[in-house]
């Protein structure tokens, strides 16, 4: 750069030829300097300004638009997250304690229709109605070509009548995904299970909610997304139900009965292995609940929560525990069995006449109304009451199905004496077979009470105790000489050891009083007796056993058979082998010479 | 030297953006591949949930039983019975393997020619 001299001598030379002062010229040189360093700062300074303010818009604008993006896009699932992640928004299976499939989910097509996009309604109508017998092409028609914007035809297609109705070729009829609850075993536990149907839909995906059974109960863990690769475990077997079912479907018709029921569970867990009722229905296609009639026609009726029946005499056996336990009586004791026993304006009887004095254990193995009634009178209404409160006799079972808050026993309005009496022979208070079951369960098992479940339990907490392991003990023996020389002498079955009471009670009219030629025929047993593992409970309704000269339809005659063919069938299934029972102390006999 | 650092980052910031282009199409690949991969597990799921309900449907108690009435003449099935359980001493022991006697040595006549050769 070439600089300027302040004083440059050839005008400094000339001004002072002029006379005039040098020094202005310098000063003159020094402000054009200044003026020009202060421009060239000035320009640099808006320059800087500029590529700053420059810098500014660029990122505000950036930061803006970003902004806008953000508030204007569609909300989007990470494209990356952690491995195995998997959300499944099916409803969880339902799996046996074994594992096996009771029910699981399955993807099909619901077919709904866009009128305003049809083609051709007439033929689409008419091609629909062929595809589907129970549409009608008139009424299809109608709504094709109404006012209608949406309708939904069919909510569950088969692969074949989807492609069917593909090859209409209507652009207005349209198919929607649908995750559909399937039962692969058809009517094998379809009590338990319940059912399920759709609730809200939508195009994409419909809700799928449990109507009954354990999907009601469970409804919420089974929906519940977290859950969905966590089956829920019920302690059902699927192999001993199958058997349990054909069985007591085979004894039901034999015995020309309207309806049966069978609980069998695990004495010290509680765990129902197998629960039928019938007769029964596909969850698969439920059938709409009945609107006229008694609901215990109904297949859906489940009778082993259900269904409250006075189940007669084999409720002695708690009777008979409850005064061993409170040292009142043991098992040789005689009791007065001198019939009729009066008490006010009744009078009640026995079956048959066995003498006038009979020990506890024969009036269990006998079955002796009379002798029961005096053990309950000595046991006084408080202390009974308060006995099947704790076996649990006196509220719902608390059984995971939601058919069982139901299932409400009848109490007697006015627990009398005679009432204490009547319930002491099973009449008078009507329960239904599962209370019937825990309370066997719990003779069986010590004493212990017994809540009966039905999802599989590793080591359940014991129970309250309810009475004493030796009156228990007892108990069983007493049971077990029922089937060796009683009334349940069909029950016998080589190797398992039964023990169990029948009962037969006769039915309640719809308009008071009984019927004469109705009962329920109950066997509740055990076995093994000298190692009880599980207890089952049989319970016919309105059984008639016809091979004799006379109908027969004492739960000896009809609810045994059917519950030692159970027991045959079902214990080698339920890993038992057949054991040779230890002698009973009491048939060694001291002999001397 | 302020040149040769000017050029120095220039080409700087050209690898850099050349890295740069480069990884955000790779990030690119790897999530439709994750995306692909995904959509593979969930058809796969789905595949499975249909096969063991299919399964289940197959093996479901009243068909196995009528596969076992219709098949009774080969098979034989019966449903379990109590007497079928057995002790361990009842399952008998397989037969102790016969010894096969191969090249046999004749001892009477290696004694004959002994005797033979001592004459």
């Amino acid at each position: 750069m070439i600089r300027t001299p302040l004083r440059p001598l050839a005008r400094i030379l000339d001004a002072r030829d002029k006379g005039e002062n040098p020094d202005a010229i310098e000063r003159e040189n020094i402000r054009i300097r200044h003026e020009q360093m202060r421009d060239q700062a000035r320009q640099r300074a808006e320059g800087r300004l500029l590529v700053l303010g420059m810098f500014f818009v660029v990122a505000f604008s950036v930061v803006g638009l970003r902004m806008g993006l953000l508030a204007t896009s569609e909300p989007q699932e990470p494209r990356v997250d952690g491995p195995g992640a998997q959300i499944h928004a099916a409803r969880a299976d339902i799996v046996d304690r074994h594992g096996s499939l009771l029910a699981t989910n399955f993807d099909t097509h619901a077919l709904y229709a866009q009128p305003p996009q049809m083609i051709d309604p007439v033929h689409a109508a008419q091609e629909l109605a062929k595809i589907f017998p129970d549409l009608d092409a008139a009424e299809l028609l109608e709504d094709f070509t109404g006012t209608r914007k949406f309708l939904w035809i069919k909510r569950k297609l088969s692969p074949e009548q989807m492609q069917a109705v593909h090859e209409i070729g209507d652009p207005g009829l349209l198919f929607a995904t649908r995750d559909m609850r399937l039962y692969p075993n058809g009517q094998l536990a379809a009590h338990v299970l319940g059912g399920a149907s759709f609730g809200k839909e939508g195009v994409t995906a419909a809700e799928v909610i449990g109507v009954a059974g354990v999907e009601k109960y469970f409804d919420d863990y089974l929906r519940d997304p977290a859950n969905g690769s966590k089956p829920l475990q019920l302690s059902l077997d699927l192999t001993v139900q199958a058997a349990a079912e054909q069985v007591l479907y085979g004894g039901m018709k034999l015995m020309n009965a309207k309806g049966a029921t069978s609980i069998l569970m695990d004495v010290h867990t509680g765990e129902v292995v197998s629960v039928v009722s019938l007769p029964t229905f596909d969850p698969n296609k439920r059938p709409q609940p009945a609107v006229s009639g008694a609901a215990s026609d109904s297949p859906l009726f489940n009778r082993s929560v259900q269904g409250v029946y006075e189940l007669g005499s084999t409720f002695k056996i708690f009777t008979v525990a409850q005064a061993m336990d409170l040292g009142l009586v043991t098992p040789e004791t005689i009791i007065d069995t001198k019939g009729p026993l009066r008490w006010g304006r009744h009078r009640i009887r026995d079956f048959r006449h066995y003498g006038n004095e009979m020990s506890v254990t024969k009036v269990i193995v006998k079955s002796s109304n009379i002798g029961t009634a005096r053990l309950a009178q000595e046991i006084g209404v408080e202390r009974q009451r308060a006995f099947l409160g704790k076996l649990g006799m006196l509220e719902t079972t608390g059984f995971e199905i939601v058919e069982a808050a139901t299932g409400r026993p009848l109490l007697p309005p006015n627990w009398s004496e005679l009432s204490t009496m009547t319930i002491s022979y099973g009449h008078g208070l009507s329960t239904s077979p599962m209370h019937l079951a825990a309370g066997y369960a719990a003779i069986a098992n010590g004493g212990y009470k017994v809540q009966p479940t039905i999802l599989k339990t590793e080591n359940p907490p014991k129970g309250e105790r309810v009475f004493s392991e030796a009156s228990s003990k007892a108990s069983m023996r007493m049971l077990r000489q029922v089937v060796t020389e009683g009334t349940a002498s069909f029950g016998e079955v080589a190797g398992y050891a039964v023990a169990g009471k029948t009962g037969t009670a006769d039915k309640p009219g719809s308009r008071g009083g009984y019927y004469e030629d109705k009962v329920i025929a109950t066997f509740a047993s055990v076995f093994p007796a000298h190692d009880p593992k599980y207890v089952l409970i049989v319970t016919l309704d309105e059984p008639v056993e016809t091979t004799g000269d006379e109908p027969r339809r004492t739960a000896g005659w009809t609810a045994v058979p059917v519950a030692a063919e159970m027991i045959r069938r079902v214990a080698p299934l339920l890993g038992l082998r057949p054991t040779v029972e230890p002698l009973a102390v009491s048939d060694i006999k001291l002999t001397s010479n | 030297m302020r040149t040769f650092l000017y050029i120095l980052t220039t080409l700087g910031v050209i690898g850099l953006a050349f890295w740069a282009y480069r990884e955000n199409y790779a990030t690119q690949g790897a999530l439709a591949e994750t995306r692909e991969l995904r959509r593979d597990i969930l058809d796969a799921h789905e595949r499975l949930s249909k096969l063991r309900a299919e399964w289940a449907y197959l093996n479901r108690p009243d068909r196995l039983r009528d596969l076992a009435n219709i098949n009774f003449d080969r098979l034989g099935l019966l449903p379990l019975r109590p007497e079928q359980f057995g002790h361990v001493d009842q399952v008998a022991y397989p037969p102790d393997p016969v010894v096969d006697i191969t090249d046999i040595i004749d001892v009477a006549k290696l004694n004959d020619d002994l005797s033979e050769a001592e004459q």
